[in-house]
């Protein structure tokens, strides 16, 4: 019992993770808070979905094309929403980004209507027993897939030149810039590696719970935006931290406390972690200099 | 006052006890659109002495509204309270719930705020739906009584009206004189530069609880109005979506601007009206109309124009120092 439900909650955690980075990065370097990112997600969860419906392709061709145009369109909205406002107080972004998510889920009510619609698809389906532990085809391609994005991200990040100068920009956007990094392109590869990541995980929770519909990104993003300052805001390792605790926390409260109240109770924590170290668990400490 | 400001004045208000008379000739439902207006501005304006004056980045004002609402349904129904015996003691326990946050979170700056606030919201809102004993969760709580004065019961939209009028301008004119006093002047001091606000003896977390306790009060306020109004309360009133539609009320028309935040209540609460024609496309052009407001006006409609500093008083991180 206990072992499933640790299995359960690392899958969903896994999910937030996903999403929480594309917060993450974008704090990292513009310390704003893209409010439109679960509504990026659900656009990526349609999308995956239209890719396999309506053009009839393969998932794996849909995650692929999901993410291409997913990112697209993260990037285009940093471009047209966020970057004419780089310069003005930070509560402005803010509300750009509240106009964004408005904007996106009326879209998406446009495009797809409101109800609620099915994966068209098999996969996921079957189960395999480990133990006392079940796990379904689609947990197993939310770990791995997770896993492996997530490593990618990592290695990216640590390992390659582009890479280093996307941390170097996080670190002080105006001395990346001195050193002769174009940082307005790492601003997109943050927006476009981000929404990529959250389109993928859109079409898996799309096939986890065998429902996409135009407001799916609220709750979504609220949980991983609560998993990223969980972690430490702006620190990668963080948000992969802070979604698998959020996961577990949500997924071991809802069994042995009480289901209804499991986002109470991960609202709990966020507002106790907070309390008792404000930067999250990786985060770097803020000094506030006179 | 100048003669010039007296004639605004003068006539705003003739147009505002005039204005049932006219629309009452048109429609029933443009009555229930001026209501929402009048509710929405209290709702502002509260935000906005946190928001606004104080620069605390709050994000869970629908809570405060909630509990209003809530507060003063229980009290109607379970104990046969009179409306304007509940009006104010919702508005007291909304206050004392805005104390009770505002206690450990005042802490906390900017974002991690917010986001605590906004967990604050979500958390009321889970508990309403939740609780289902007190709240009948979902379904709500039916059959809230209508005020009544001298026996007169209130059953028309008109005297709904003239109520929330009224409730309105008392809102405006208290957070007026609270916001053009040294209280005031303490807070925006606070906004400002919070080390320097210190230094010159202005005690932050006294002036963040009173700014989150005022606010929290006139939400109740709204909320209590709003129960008794529809007669009817559910939890899918006070979402994180109405909160952020505060918010924006609050930006939109101006922060630290109270005409401004009437102004931001009268447009967003009009704009899905007004764009009804278009159905499908309004809400898309709404939030289109937000971004493009942000990017050619920031400041908001009716916004302090003297602002040198951004909103946290300092100097965005990565930028500058």
């Amino acid at each position: 019992m206990l072992l499933q439900q640790l299995t359960n909650g690392l899958t969903i955690g896994m999910i937030y993770a996903l999403i929480a980075l594309g917060y993450t990065m974008v704090y990292g370097i513009l310390k704003i808070v893209n409010f439109a990112h679960g509504d990026i997600f659900m656009m990526g969860s349609f999308l995956g979905l239209f890719f396999m419906k309506e053009l009839d392709l393969p998932l794996y061709l849909a995650f692929l094309l999901s993410a291409v145009v997913t990112s697209g369109i993260g990037i285009l909205i940093e471009r047209l929403a966020y970057r004419p406002l780089r310069m003005a107080d930070r509560i402005v972004p803010l509300i750009s980004a509240l106009g964004v998510s408005t904007f996106l889920i009326s879209l998406a009510q446009k495009l797809w209507g409101t109800e609620m619609r099915p994966f068209p698809t098999a996969f996921g389906s079957r189960t395999y027993t480990l133990g006392s532990i079940t796990f379904s085809e689609i947990q197993i391609l939310i770990l791995i897939l997770s896993f492996i994005l997530m490593l990618g991200l990592h290695l990216f990040v640590t390992k390659t030149k582009t890479g280093t100068a996307m941390r170097a920009t996080s670190m002080s956007l105006t001395n990346a810039a001195l050193m002769g990094i174009n940082t307005n392109r790492m601003i997109s590869l943050a927006f476009g590696i981000g929404s990529a990541l959250a389109a993928c995980a859109g079409i898996m929770v799309g096939i986890y719970y065998n429902a996409v519909y135009p407001t799916m990104g609220y709750m979504a993003g609220i949980n991983a935006f609560t998993a990223a300052v969980l972690g430490g805001i702006g620190s990668i390792p963080g948000a992969m931290l802070g979604g698998v605790l959020l996961g577990l926390v949500e997924t071991l409260g809802g069994a042995y406390i009480s289901t209804q109240y499991k986002s109470v109770i991960s609202f709990a924590i966020l507002i106790i972690v907070l309390l008792i170290r404000p930067s999250g668990i990786l985060g770097k400490k803020d000094i506030n200099k006179v | 006052m100048s003669l010039r400001k007296t004639t605004a004045v003068g006539a705003a208000a003739a147009v505002l006890i005039v204005l049932p008379l006219v629309l009452q000739q048109v429609n029933d439902y443009w009555m229930h659109i001026v209501i929402m207006i009048g509710i929405f501005s209290i709702l502002s304006m509260s935000l906005n002495v946190i928001i606004g004056y104080a620069g605390q980045f709050a994000l869970g004002h629908a809570a405060f509204y909630g509990i209003g609402a809530y507060s003063a349904a229980l009290l109607m129904i379970h104990f046969q309270v009179s409306f304007w015996i509940a009006l104010p003691a919702a508005a007291v326990i909304a206050g004392f719930f805005g104390f009770l946050l505002g206690t450990p979170v005042i802490r906390l700056r900017g974002d991690y705020l917010g986001i605590v606030t906004l967990g604050f919201g979500e958390i009321v809102r889970l508990i309403f739906v939740n609780w289902v004993d007190v709240t009948r969760g979902p379904m709500g709580l039916p059959g809230i009584p209508a005020p009544t004065l001298f026996g007169y019961t209130f059953s028309g939209k008109t005297e709904f009206y003239y109520l929330i009028l009224a409730l309105a301008l008392l809102t405006f004119f208290v957070i007026h004189r609270i916001v053009h006093s040294g209280v005031g002047l303490s807070l925006m001091t606070l906004r400002e530069d919070e080390t320097l606000a210190q230094s010159i003896g202005i005690r932050p977390n006294k002036y963040k609880l009173l700014a989150f306790t005022v606010g929290a009060f006139f939400a109740g306020i709204a909320g209590a109005f709003w129960a008794s109004y529809i007669s009817f309360v559910s939890p899918d009133a006070f979402r994180y979506l109405d909160s952020v539609n505060i918010l924006a009320m609050v930006i939109l028309g101006g922060s630290a601007s109270l005409p401004g935040s009437v102004l931001g209540a009268v447009i967003l609460v009009l704009a899905p009206e007004l764009l009804r024609y278009m159905s499908d496309y309004r809400m898309m052009l709404l939030g289109l109309a937000i971004v493009l407001m942000m990017i050619f006006k920031p400041t908001g409609f009716w916004g302090e124009k003297h602002r040198k500093y951004n909103f946290y008083g300092m100097v965005r991180k990565g930028e500058g120092k």
